[in-house]
């Protein structure tokens, strides 16, 4: 199986048809990307036929704060209804994630990005996820395929902020 | 029922589902390789814009999802009876504001909620930074949403969110 990793990063099949400039654009072919994401899309489907929930990862880390916090904010009514099954939502990422990694995926890793990039940029992405009502998966995947008007603005907003973000952090010499 | 005020604890089937759900969507996750933070990067820095079918093909499934639950069958979930419906919040200011601040932090450190479980899952323990970082932040913001809630609410404007 390890074989079929490799297959999936190949730049050959679809991006072999692309002219250069487009090609060069895509430096790891797009078949793993776009098989991701049709992956990730199944998730969201299997829950909302199921369900009728409309799945996002970040309002898991405010509801559970319930489980930590007597702040009312955090108690309301919707937050206690949804934080187990966000949970569980939660624990299926990190599992399929580690399914990935042991089956067709490069085994284990570690990221090379500094742990201050890491702890900053991730109480900022805390803040604004839940300030902006949704992040990646909420606003860009569930949002942006119900055709909202909010989320389109919402991920053109942080694709253009994040996109400036990192070519600064880049031109200061941070690495990585 | 769609505001999603139903009590917890519906039950194996419901959390068998969710937990399928989420292994799929995880394992996504991982083919797509944006569990790992300098692929985001890569992205953001414009040397590799894979990243776009990640988003756009998970957001095309979706939206053929939902235009099957709220246009074709219409009718409710069979394991919540939740009605069909699409994902639609209001658009305001806070919408603006947040998506900024989480684009810098995306934009910092390569990592959004759904792609640091998934990055846990495969083993990065210095993940654990970031969604450190992120309750931080959550609890942060909830925080002082709360106090500022109280004290508009002292001068009898109007209360939270």
């Amino acid at each position: 199986m390890a074989g079929c990793g490799g297959v999936l990063l190949q730049s050959g099949p679809v991006v072999g048809a692309f002219p250069p400039w487009l090609a060069a654009l895509f430096p790891e072919g797009v078949v793993s990307y776009a098989l991701g994401g049709l992956f990730i899309g199944l998730g969201v489907a299997v829950i909302y036929l199921g369900t009728g929930i409309t799945a996002g990862a970040s309002t898991f880390l405010e509801t559970t704060l319930s489980y930590a916090s007597r702040l009312p904010r955090f108690n309301r009514r919707t937050y206690l209804a949804s934080r187990d099954w966000r949970l569980t939502f939660t624990l299926g990422i990190v599992l399929g994630a580690a399914v990935y990694a042991l089956t067709i995926g490069p085994g284990g890793w570690t990221t090379s990005v500094q742990p201050w990039r890491l702890l900053v940029g991730g109480v900022l992405v805390g803040i604004g996820t839940r300030v902006g009502k949704g992040c990646t998966s909420g606003h860009g995947v569930c949002g942006v395929g119900s055709l909202s008007g909010t989320s389109i603005v919402n991920v053109a907003t942080f694709l253009v902020v994040a996109a400036g973000t990192a070519q600064v952090v880049m031109a200061l010499g941070v690495v990585p | 029922m769609s505001d999603g005020t139903e009590p917890d604890g519906r039950g194996a089937r419901f959390h068998g589902l969710i937990l399928i759900g989420g292994l799929l969507f995880g394992f996504g996750l991982g083919v797509s390789r944006m569990a790992r933070p300098e692929v985001v990067l890569d992205f953001l820095q414009f040397q590799d814009f894979g990243l776009l079918f990640v988003m756009g093909g998970a957001a095309a499934v979706s939206a053929v999802t939902f235009t099957l639950g709220a246009d074709v069958f219409r009718g409710t979930a069979p394991l919540t009876g939740r009605a069909y419906g699409r994902r639609v919040k209001g658009l305001d200011r806070n919408v603006l504001v947040g998506g900024t601040v989480f684009g810098v932090g995306w934009g910092l450190s390569g990592i959004c909620p759904g792609a640091a479980y998934a990055s846990l899952g495969v083993g990065n323990w210095p993940v654990l930074w970031a969604i450190g970082g992120m309750f931080l932040g959550a609890y942060t913001q909830g925080y002082a949403r709360s106090v500022l809630a109280r004290r508009q609410g002292m001068e009898g404007t109007v209360g939270a969110d």
